[in-house]
């Protein structure tokens, strides 16, 4: 399958491309209503038309892909950041640490993210700048999408803190400092690693399911997740198929992030 | 030439007369399950709509000229300044269980009504003031009701009102409506059966209902609702909105019924109350006439309409809908989309304009935000327009959506927002049923509510006006002065009316004799003349 993975790094930097040059390539202002054309069919000025409110849809694409594509996988370092550190100190302290951190886990994963989302979410200030609430929304998804991957670091961190060789360096005189730089993050980083590129897509896919519920990235801003709520019903996308490209566009980059993973990296 | 015309004219009209058969089933979709069966208790829209097919009341609202037309009571007479009302009863009626219907039954569901262990919601139109509300049987078909005080536009407020048997042992399900009960498979559907007791006849002497079946099918999801009409599944929607309208108006136009303009209204306002968190300078603004007329002059109501509504909607004038026939104010007209008279409207006040972006005098950059409920597209929509439209005087508008209950917190608790963008479900014609949004000590009294004494000069003169045509009969009277409450809120704009929707249905060609209005239910308000083509009374 390395064809396959090849094929998605080449789509992912091309989508990467096209949206970071997304100033030079629109045609148009992401937020400027044509209101003369609303949900116009493809032409030379609008490739991919125009949505409800006349805003041209291909300018939209590239500047909610690169919102999409570029916090995403902020939102994604910062749990995995946070998975690696409560995950890992659990792990290596073991004890009775490590059961009073995996019950705060297992409490947080318990919670319903998505009405925590919306809480949090009514709480923040109201006047904030779309691009501010757009950073919120992801900062918040890292901040809440740790607990799981806290879960898989911590029993691999356990695993290594028992294993021969850190027992040998242990027992050669290293500090817990050493052990940890030198022994256990370097053999958590491939779990780390996929878990980084694991929450990419999930990150997406709640943002998105926000910007459904209308509770993601604020007007005029736009996100695959309300680019997606065009296609809220499906009766009327039927009749104009250049409204799914967005979606298709959507899968297309969620699936190369899963095939970009190696067969080692994938979890079990 | 003309014998041809008759002639013609006549062949189609005994085509349809011939088409239209008695009997069958009429299906429709109710979006959620009726929380109740009981007439005064119920709030929510499905149960209503069981009360409007079940429920006999003593007079009707035709929902098509909005006049008072007689039902159970042949006539009534309105006495004592406003706080009596007698009412003259059709003899020899019975329930649908066959109970005789009286006017024992009438004092028994005002005793009901007025309950205040039952808080019914129905009831709250009746209560005019402390004291009890007297009901005395006169005779066996006249009855008079009396009240604390008086109640303006008294009769209408019965077109609420289904009456319910004192006697029968099968209590509010004993009804004197068109159709009755008969299953409930909670969560999945309900079927309604002709009342073999129902007492209206055609002109033939041919006992109304002509349908001999309702089934309502629970279901909340719009698209299969949709899905379900095109393929022949239920006979009816009874509200559409605008993309479903148009998409259904592409493919079977004969099925899309656009009655007019609506009476339900889109409209937004500041938050103007004293105590909110809200910055001292962002208070003045708000407070400000001429930043509000400035707003209003600013928005593109026609654009509004066209493209958020695609076309179904118009800009609204007012706090009351055109397709109000007798209250609407017709010498006002709508604000017009003007944004250097807006400009004008802001200098006067010291505001200017740096760059692309507008300053009060004291240099603070105009930025408010304004909240509306999440995953309403057609609100959300709006206030994306109104983001570009605001941008054009340099003002930068945020757009919040929050959940419901976050946004109902903040409008009537915290009062932590600065605009609120909500839309009003008009069920009622009389200016009564608004009282509690216009009077200045009212919870609902929403830019700056519970006031104790009126915070401006022209809220105290809503306030005299409003009680003026609630404590006077004469209808003329009432409407002088809820005419000049309407010129006042054109004037000071504390809520700036956006767009009035369009009255959108769906309509099977099956169904004869339908003729769809602006008022609810704007489909099935004449359910008792609705009849089936004789292929589909067959098949369903």
């Amino acid at each position: 399958m390395k064809w396959a993975r090849l094929i998605s790094i080449g789509l992912l930097v091309l989508v990467a491309a096209a949206c970071l040059l997304a100033n030079f390539l629109a045609p148009a202002p992401y937020a400027h209503q044509f209101r003369d054309l609303p949900n116009a069919a493809p032409s030379h000025q609008h490739f991919l038309g125009t949505d409800d409110l006349g805003r041209d849809r291909f300018s939209r694409v590239l500047y909610g892909t690169r919102v999409s594509l570029l916090l995403a996988p902020a939102a994604a370092l910062l749990s995995s950041l946070l998975a690696g550190l409560i995950g890992g100190f659990a792990g290596f302290v073991g004890g009775w640490t490590e059961r009073i951190v995996m019950a705060a886990t297992d409490l947080f994963l318990s919670l319903p993210w998505l009405f925590l989302l919306i809480t949090v979410r009514a709480i923040l200030p109201l006047n904030v700048a779309p691009m501010t609430s757009v950073v919120i929304t992801f900062a918040l998804l890292g901040c809440l999408g740790w607990a799981g991957a806290a879960r898989v670091i911590c029993a691999d961190a356990r695993t290594f803190s028992q294993s021969d060789f850190v027992l040998l360096a242990r027992a050669s005189g290293s500090s817990g400092f050493r052990l940890l730089w030198r022994h256990l993050i370097p053999n958590l980083k491939p779990i780390l690693f996929a878990q980084f590129w694991i929450s990419i897509p999930v990150f997406i896919l709640t943002e998105a399911n926000l910007g459904i519920l209308g509770l993601g990235v604020a007007e005029p801003l736009p996100s695959w997740g309300s680019l997606l709520r065009e296609l809220e019903s499906f009766s009327s996308g039927s009749t104009q198929p250049w409204q799914f490209v967005p979606l298709i566009l959507f899968i297309v980059v969620v699936s190369s992030f899963h095939l970009v993973l190696t067969k080692q990296e994938l979890p079990a | 030439m003309k014998k041809l015309f008759a002639v013609i004219v006549f062949a189609i009209f005994a085509v349809s007369v011939a088409l239209a058969q008695a009997g069958g089933e009429l299906r429709f979709c109710l979006h959620s399950e009726p929380k109740t069966f009981n007439p005064v208790l119920m709030e929510d829209d499905s149960s209503e709509t069981i009360r409007y097919l079940t429920g006999g009341v003593l007079m009707r609202v035709n929902r098509q000229t909005q006049e008072v037309e007689p039902e159970l009571a042949t006539s009534w007479k309105i006495t004592d300044s406003g706080r009596t009302i007698t009412f003259q009863l059709r003899k020899d009626l019975r329930f649908s269980d066959g109970t005789q219907f009286s006017a024992a039954d009438v004092a028994f569901t005002m005793q009901q009504l007025m309950d205040p262990a039952l808080h019914s919601p129905t009831g709250d139109s009746f209560r005019s003031g402390d004291g009890k509300v007297e009901t005395r049987v006169l005779a066996k078909d006249r009855v008079a009701i009396t009240f604390p005080a008086p109640i303006s536009g008294l009769d209408k407020l019965f077109d609420q009102v289904a009456i319910m048997s004192a006697t029968s042992p099968l209590k509010e399900m004993a009804v004197l409506g068109p159709y009755v009960v008969a299953e409930n498979k909670a969560g999945a559907y309900l079927i309604l059966k002709r009342n073999p007791n129902y007492w209206k006849h055609d002109g033939n002497g041919r006992q109304l209902p002509y349908i001999d079946s309702v089934r309502l099918d629970i279901q909340q999801n719009r698209d299969i609702e949709m899905v379900r009409l095109t393929h022949g599944e239920i006979d009816f929607i009874n509200s559409l909105d605008a993309e479903y309208f148009d998409k259904l108006a592409s493919s079977d136009p004969a099925m899309a019924h656009d009655a007019g303009v609506s009476l339900d209204t889109e409209f937004m306002w500041f938050n103007q109350v004293q105590n909110s968190p809200l910055p001292a300078y962002k208070k003045a603004w708000f407070t400000s006439t001429n930043f509000r007329h400035a707003i209003s002059e600013s928005i593109n109501r026609s654009d509004m309409a066209r493209i958020a509504f695609r076309g179904h909607a118009q800009a609204a004038i007012g706090p009351v809908s055109p397709a109000n026939k007798f209250w609407f104010n017709a010498k006002l007209q709508p604000h017009p989309f003007d944004q250097k008279a807006a400009l004008q409207l802001l200098a006067q006040d010291g505001f200017r304009m740096q760059g692309d972006t507008l300053h009060d005098r004291d240099g603070h950059a105009v930025e408010f935000s304004i909240i509306t409920n999440a995953g309403n597209k057609y609100r959300e929509r709006m206030a994306t327009m109104m983001q570009q439209d605001l941008s054009g005087i340099g003002i930068k508008l945020n757009v919040v959506t929050l959940d419901f209950p976050s946004l109902i917190e903040r409008m009537t608790r915290t009062f932590d927002y600065e605009t609120c963008l909500l839309g009003l479900v008009n069920t009622d014609l009389d200016p009564n049923s608004v009282m509690n949004v216009w009077l200045s000590s009212s919870e609902n009294h929403q830019w700056n509510p519970s006031q104790k004494t009126p915070a401006t000069q022209w809220e105290a003169e809503i306030d005299r006006l409003m009680k003026d045509q609630a404590s006077t009969l004469d209808p003329n009277q009432r409407k002088a002065s809820f005419d000049k409450v309407q010129e006042i809120v054109w004037q000071q704009e504390p809520f700036i009316y956006l767009v009035n929707k369009n009255a959108l249905s769906a309509v099977s060609t099956s169904v004869r004799n339908v003729h769809p209005v602006a008022l609810r239910p704007q489909v099935y308000w004449n359910i008792d003349q609705l009849s089936l083509t004789s292929e589909v009374a067959r098949n369903h």
